[in-house]
């Protein structure tokens, strides 16, 4: 995307690229592609929201959808290729390789930009993850094309050109990208941004099987160990139902309890805003908003959050938001869905107290 | 050991205003700030400095006015300061970022020594793509280690690096082989104060001052807008939510609000409350 601190160009000069001129080696480009995502023989759950995606836009050209599985466990391949194609894909290139156990960047990339090379897709999509920026960032520079990075839609515009939209200067903007004179169309978008599709059972495609032919000792990079994040078992706040979280409101790490104990009780993750870490309440894994996490629950509940459009960027995917603040006049409460007027502070244990009861009769009478 | 850290001047996004009419960035007074991710990137760049001895040159590209950014990293410590500045620049995306910024690289290479480790921050906070370093990487052919999270070890005889890199669902150690480039992952270390002294040297320090054909960029067309693959075609501000939070009222004190509150969620999300008593249940 353009960087837009330097001083503004004068307007159109020099803007040689802004019509559509697609030079004739370009033509042959077909087709959009997902290059899926697996990690430790699971598919990232943005690579299913991303075909759903890839299945519209695939739709709208009249293309094929195809996706790209890379590993080197042929079993996992297989079934990620199966998860593929029922979520809409109708080809799968598959790349399965001992070079490819663990994710690197000098294989991943090497092994993405032959297969373009080879068949030539119009869009290639990934997942913003870091794996994914990662990737796409050196296989768009390989390459020498485009990538919006990051997008929160994507579409196909009247000329057919993937239009893709990100937010910029920490979401107070939106822009519109195009990549008109270059193939792929790279585009990344965050887990959780799109909607995750519906699974047809049994929808089934081909699969293109690609060598990779890269030796061990060739690649200088080596992974020594993989240490799995302790609670990696647990939902992850991008991924998690129910989101509670605090904020500066909440005055001191030992108030902040009381966001942990809500959510402890609605089975939920905890989270909070960025001072929050700063100040050492809570690990920076757990900050959300747009230099932390970006979260889409069916609730999220904010205590003692001011709602800056850092923070609001993060959460504003989310269902159903509940915004507790002292403040009538705090931000939060123009993009909450429901909102409370009180101390957080009082407010949060009887919150806990009345959703535990609940549960407790639901139970006793279920 | 030669280390260069790529820094940006930003405007503070959180004062970033847009023109209810026009949709355009309104940058009049808007203050500028150093990246906050490439501090971090800068902190380590001066911790491995004064741990193995050796340069830490830092690096933008950006208006004439990023040298007082440059200025700044120098009162923390940092030993040059490079300013790419040429308006043929202006309008780069990431591609035309990372071109500039390698051809540049190649100039620091030749007369300052070639850097083992270029450091980058995660990503920007106006750009916000996390591509420019991996760009760099590829174009200097220099391996590339992103989202790093602690340097662990660095071996300048083997010539060896080992580092802690966050990956989806945990922690990748990887070794690879100098030279390297590092993104460096956001909270991972703290900036230092800058010293009176080195502000002192910093105010009278020359700041390196490169245009496009002083980095020996022949091909113009390769830089700024007209080597952006990338066309932004439309900037908008997003459209406001229409109606603001309901506000809940309930007599009772907190319980009652609570309660209040606990009936209006189910309502409206039928969902969660089914969730809910099927987690209830399988506790
Ligand atoms: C580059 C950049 C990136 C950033 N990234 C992020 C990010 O990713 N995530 C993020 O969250 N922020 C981010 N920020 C910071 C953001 O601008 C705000 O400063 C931050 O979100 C404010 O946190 P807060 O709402 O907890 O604190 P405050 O803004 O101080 O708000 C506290 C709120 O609590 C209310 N309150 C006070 N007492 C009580 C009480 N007893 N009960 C209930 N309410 C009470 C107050 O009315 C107030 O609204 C970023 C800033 C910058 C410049
Ligand atoms: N104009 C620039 N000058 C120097 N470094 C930059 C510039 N733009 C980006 N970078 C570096 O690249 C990183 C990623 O930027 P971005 O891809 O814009 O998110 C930043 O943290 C900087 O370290």
């Amino acid at each position: 995307m353009a960087e837009d601190t330097k001083p503004a160009p004068p307007a159109a000069s020099g803007r040689a690229n802004t019509k559509k001129e697609l030079p004739e080696h370009f033509k042959a480009y077909k087709h959009v592609w997902v290059a899926v995502e697996i990690e430790h023989g699971q598919v990232h759950s943005v690579s299913f929201e991303l075909l759903g995606e890839g299945r519209k836009l695939a739709d709208k050209r009249g293309v094929d959808l195809a996706a790209v599985v890379m590993g080197d466990n042929r079993a996992s391949l297989e079934e990620a290729a199966r998860q593929a194609f029922e979520y809409g894909a109708d080809l799968v290139y598959l790349v399965c390789d001992p070079t490819l156990a663990h994710y690197r960047n000098e294989v991943a990339t090497r092994a993405l930009t032959d297969i373009v090379n080879t068949y030539k897709p119009e869009i290639l999509l990934l997942g913003a993850t870091n794996l994914g920026r990662d990737l796409a960032g050196s296989v768009a520079t390989t390459l020498q094309t485009g990538l919006t990075a990051d997008c929160t839609e994507l579409e196909i515009d009247e000329e057919g050109s993937l239009a893709a939209t990100r937010p910029t200067f920490g979401g107070s903007l939106l822009c519109t990208i195009f990549t008109l004179n270059f193939r792929p169309q790279m585009a990344t978008v965050r887990p959780r941004v799109l909607a995750m599709p519906e699974p047809t059972p049994g929808h089934s495609g081909t699969i293109v099987e690609h060598k990779l032919g890269l030796a061990e000792e060739d690649i200088v990079t080596k992974v020594l160990q993989f240490i799995a994040d302790r609670d990696s078992d647990k939902a992850q706040l991008p991924y998690a139902d129910i989101v509670v979280a605090g904020g500066l409101g909440l005055r001191s790490a030992e108030n902040f309890q009381l966001v942990k104990e809500l959510a402890d009780v609605l089975g939920a993750e905890y989270g909070g805003s960025r001072p929050l870490v700063q100040k050492g309440w809570i690990p920076a894994d757990r900050q959300i908003g747009q230099t932390g996490k970006t979260i889409r629950p069916r609730l999220y509940i904010a205590a003692g959050i001011s709602g800056a459009i850092q923070h609001r960027v993060g959460v504003e995917g989310a269902d159903l938001i509940v915004a507790i603040n002292t403040d009538p006049q705090a931000q939060i409460f123009e993009f909450a869905h429901l909102g409370i007027v009180a101390d957080a502070i009082t407010l949060l244990p009887a919150l806990t107290e009345a959703f535990a009861k609940r549960l407790r009769v639901n139970r006793l009478a279920g | 050991m030669h280390i260069v850290v790529c820094i940006k001047q930003v405007p503070d996004s959180a004062q970033i205003r847009v023109h209810p009419v026009y949709n355009t960035i309104m940058r009049q007074g808007v203050p500028t700030i150093i990246n906050p991710y490439d501090l971090f990137a800068l902190e380590e760049a001066l911790r491995l400095r004064d741990r193995l001895g050796g340069e830490v040159t830092v690096l933008t590209m950006g208006p004439p006015t990023a040298a007082e950014s440059l200025r700044k990293t120098l009162t923390f410590g940092a030993d040059r300061a490079v300013l790419l500045t040429d308006r043929y620049f202006a309008g780069s995306d990431t591609l035309a970022t990372s071109f500039a910024l390698a051809s540049a690289l190649g100039k620091i290479a030749a007369d300052f020594g070639k850097p083992d480790i270029i450091f980058t921050g995660k990503q920007t906070i106006d750009g916000d793509t996390a591509q420019v370093g991996p760009g760099i990487a590829k174009r200097l052919a220099y391996n590339q280690l992103t989202y790093v999270s602690r340097i662990v070890e660095t071996d300048l005889d083997a010539g060896e690096i080992i580092v802690e890199r966050r990956a989806e669902g945990g922690i990748q150690l990887l070794k690879t082989k100098f030279p390297v480039l590092i993104t460096m992952l956001e909270a991972t270390n703290e900036m230092r104060r800058g010293s009176i002294e080195n502000a002192l040297l910093a105010a009278r320090a020359e700041v390196v001052t490169w245009n496009a054909t002083d980095i020996g960029i022949e091909d113009l067309t390769k830089c700024g807008l007209r080597g952006s693959p990338t066309i932004v075609k439309k900037v908008f501000a997003p459209t406001a939510r229409s109606e603001k939070a309901q506000i809940i009222q309930a007599e009772g004190g907190p319980t009652g609000l609570a309660e209040a509150l606990i009936c209006e969620i189910f309502q409206r999300a039928p969902g969660v409350e089914s969730d809910l008593y099927e987690f209830a249940a399988s506790n």
